[in-house]
Order: structure tokens, then C-alpha cells, then sequence
């Protein structure tokens, strides 16, 4: 089963639709017992660091999605809350990756919104992927480059469009609106050995 | 490298689409989930539907509509036409929609652009603007472009932007239609005014008109309706003699 963590995020439904295309239940739930026994579990989002922050410590989900040993997807949003601290409402994060999540300064049109090209990509999730390859962003938010960086995105200066860090994995990009391209690395992640 | 995206828009009425299509190998042209899916196979970037039913009652229809798309579409939507307020937009939103768009609403009462803002994030509002030519200047309209309004279109748009729309949606209806290319002037006098994404709407009748804008213009993306509908422009054919003139798109 594969488990999307409910909270005050939108696009919860799109990420579900995503998963079910591809053929596999899933189940939306902030049931911390669920979350743990999935097989994979997804953290989605779409809205604001610090409200989404403060839901996830107010339902006790901080301390779950930290302790978590199936893959765990961020996106998004949800990849800025696994890094240590976010500009945006100055919000802590979970601390997975070792990153700062700051605001795109103003030297082009923010939010990057629209299709872009990744590059330096490694690892399981961009299998197949390739270099003329697009993926679709929606964001004014984004965490620096790190060691675990796996594919950088270059929008008015180079920042992480993917991170992975044991067995946690995140994409700054939206996988389940990125047509083929996001399905196959949305694929790759589901099928990773649990 | 950001492409410049492509956006088919259908209009929607009673759940069907409204405008006529000679697509081939279509069992049902006028279900908007059909004609999204050929458009999504043949490399759109993004889709707009634009609902311009007009009771109430047929609302429910719209958001069982979004919710079918949601299922079956796999890049993002934007769904506009009757968002009068945030329950409006959370009904499109919940629904699967990644954006919704505003216009009249957003003139009568530009509050609603701030608080779906606050509820939903501005990358899911879109500001669309309907504006025409008077003399020197663009006079901003609402309601199906039927009513003018004392607003201009640069001075709306930058209104837009402070009250925490993430794109505007700009169509003018001078050139709507009339399949001559896009409104060159206009559009760049409001991306240039603005640091979010401008979307040109109104006049594309051929690939050269998508290249000019993309050229000419900060705009961000191309949006039009019948020459996709009517297959007199394929959205593959578009995008190859855009890549030809050297324009980053997908």
C-alpha cells in the first residue's frame, strides 16, 4: 500500500491520481500506524512552509516521517519540508537533508513556472531520463544544492531539483503533472525494493 | 532551460465542449476529457477550460467535469468561468484543478485574487484579463468582454501581481479571433509591468504568430483555442517550427 500523508496541503488528489494511473492502491491518512506500515509513503504539497510545518508537529507526524524506513517521497513542498529550515514564515524543517530553502530573488519571473530541463541527475528515480527531458515546476521557494543533491535545475542560479538521502527521496518538481517523464520517475520510485 | 509553453484552452458548456472539432480518431468530440487527452498525447503543456455555463444548478456538472480530468490528465489544468468567491475556487480546487482563473469576479471585488491567494497559494490564481483597444489605450472588460470597465490593463495586471495572483491570463479582443497574431504591444507593456508569467490569448491563426510572440514579448506561454480545435495548427507541427526558429519549447 501506498500511503500519502494528509495534511493542510492541496493537491493531495493529483498525487493520488498519479498513483492510481500507474496501478497501484493508495490510501490518503495522517494515521501515524498506517503511515508506518506502508510500503511507500508520500508527502506531497502545495501552500505555505510554516502552517504546513506546524499541522504535521501538531499531528505528531514531524517525529513519524523522521522515523520512517520504506522510501519516502517529498514533493514539492514536501521536498522543502525535509530540509533543515525554510525562509518562507522562517519555518524548521524536518532535518532530512542538510539544505536551506530560500526565496528566488527577483532577477527573472518568480514563481519558475512551466517546464524545465534537469541535469547532473543520478540514481534510481531518473532512470530512462533524458537530457532533452522536461519536467513541470511550480515554485518561488527552493533548496540549495547539497551533497544530496540528484538533479540540479538551473532557474536564475542552480538549486536542487532532486534530493536523496538513504532512503528518503525528494523532487522539487511535480512528477504527477510532468506527463511521461514525471510517470516514469513517479514508476521508479514505487518500485523501488521496500 | 524554461520553455515557452503551448496552451490549448476549451470552452466549456453544460459539461461539453462548445466549439466545434474536426479532430480525427475521436470517439467524442464534445467531451472535454476526450479532446484533453488527444491534446495531452499530442504535447500541449498545459490545458485551460473555460466553463461558460451560465445557471447556477449546472455548477455540480463543472466540478464532476474537473474531477474526470483530474483522473485521466496528467499535466497541469486550469479551470476558469464562474469562481465567485473561495468556496468557489476550493469546490474546482478539491475537485483536482491546479489553478483556477478569475476575471469579472476579480474586477467586481479584487479581494477574491488575495484571499484564494491565502487559501490555495497564488500559483493556483490566475488573473485573466479581457481587454480591448480605445484610442491609446486598453480598456479592461468583464463579463465575456461585454461590460467596460474604467481599469486599464497594464495598471490591473500589476494590481493583480500585489494582491497575489501567480499568472496573469491576458486576451485581447481586438485581436480574438481574428487570427492575425497575437497583440504584440499590449502583452508586452503587461510583462514587462509584472514579475509573474504572462499568458497571450486572442489572434493566433498560424505557428509564425506563436514565434513573434515568444520573440517580440516577455510573454510566457501562447494560449488559443480554434486553430487547435479545428486541426488548422497541430500542436506537434507548432512546436517543431517553433524548436526550428530556435525557441525553447517542450
Amino acid at each position: 500500500m501506498i500511503a500519502i500523508i494528509q495534511y493542510n496541503a492541496g493537491n493531495i488528489a493529483s498525487v493520488r491520481n498519479a498513483v492510481e494511473r500507474l496501478g497501484y492502491p493508495c490510501l490518503v491518512t495522517d494515521n501515524r500506524e498506517q503511515l508506518r506500515q506502508a510500503d511507500k509513503v508520500i508527502l506531497p504539497g502545495v501552500g505555505e512552509a510554516h502552517s504546513a510545518m506546524r499541522h504535521l508537529r501538531e499531528k505528531g507526524l514531524d517525529t513519524v516521517i523522521r522515523s520512517l524506513q520504506q522510501p519516502v517521497l517529498g514533493i514539492c513542498l514536501g521536498q522543502q519540508l525535509l530540509c533543515n529550515h525554510s525562509e518562507e514564515g522562517d519555518a524548521d524543517g524536518l532535518g532530512i537533508f542538510d539544505a536551506q530553502v530560500r526565496k528566488f530573488p527577483p532577477e527573472d519571473i518568480v514563481p519558475h513556472i512551466g517546464w524545465d530541463n534537469l541535469t547532473n541527475t543520478r540514481g534510481t528515480l531518473f532512470d530512462g531520463f533524458g537530457a532533452a527531458d522536461t519536467v513541470y515546476f511550480v515554485h518561488s521557494y527552493y533548496a540549495g544544492i547539497c551533497r544530496d543533491t540528484i538533479a540540479v535545475c538551473n532557474y536564475i542560479l542552480p538549486f536542487s531539483a532532486a534530493m536523496q538521502k538513504d532512503n528518503f527521496y525528494a523532487v522539487q518538481f511535480h512528477p504527477e503533472k510532468s506527463a511521461g517523464v514525471g510517470e516514469r520517475i513517479l514508476k521508479n520510485f514505487l518500485t523501488i525494493p521496500s | 532551460m524554461l520553455k515557452k509553453r503551448i496552451i490549448p484552452c476549451l470552452d466549456i458548456q453544460n459539461g461539453r465542449t462548445v466549439k466545434g472539432i474536426n479532430f480525427v480518431n475521436i470517439r467524442d468530440a464534445g467531451d472535454p476529457v476526450e479532446l484533453a487527452k488527444r491534446y495531452v498525447q499530442e504535447g500541449a503543456d498545459e490545458l485551460v477550460f473555460l466553463d461558460i455555463t451560465a445557471t447556477i444548478e449546472k455548477r455540480k456538472t463543472l466540478t464532476e467535469l474537473v474531477t474526470r480530468i483530474a483522473k485521466e490528465i496528467n499535466i497541469p489544468f486550469t479551470v476558469g468561468g464562474g469562481i465567485h468567491s473561495v468556496d468557489d475556487a476550493r469546490a474546482i480546487i478539491l475537485a483536482g484543478a491546479d489553478k483556477v482563473s478569475v476575471n469579472s469576479s476579480a474586477v467586481q471585488r479584487p479581494e477574491l485574487i488575495t484571499e484564494i491567494a491565502a487559501q490555495f497559494g497564488s500559483q493556483c490564481v490566475v488573473l485573466a484579463i479581457d481587454t480591448k483597444r480605445l484610442g491609446d489605450e486598453w480598456i479592461v472588460y468583464t463579463h465575456g468582454g461585454h461590460t467596460p470597465t474604467p481599469l486599464r490593463a497594464v495598471e490591473w495586471a500589476a494590481e493583480g501581481e500585489r494582491r497575489g495572483a501567480g499568472e496573469i491570463l491576458l486576451t485581447s479582443m481586438n485581436n480574438d479571433g481574428v487570427k492575425s497574431g497575437f497583440a504584440l504591444d499590449i502583452t508586452d507593456a503587461v510583462a514587462s509591468a509584472v514579475n509573474i508569467p504572462v499568458i497571450a490569448s486572442g489572434g493566433a491563426g498560424a505557428p509564425g504568430h506563436f514565434a513573434r510572440l515568444f520573440r517580440e514579448t516577455k510573454a510566457a506561454a501562447g494560449l488559443a483555442a480554434s486553430i487547435f480545435h479545428f486541426g488548422e495548427v497541430s500542436i506537434p507541427q507548432l512546436k517543431q517550427f517553433l524548436k526550428e526558429q530556435n525557441i525553447e519549447v517542450r
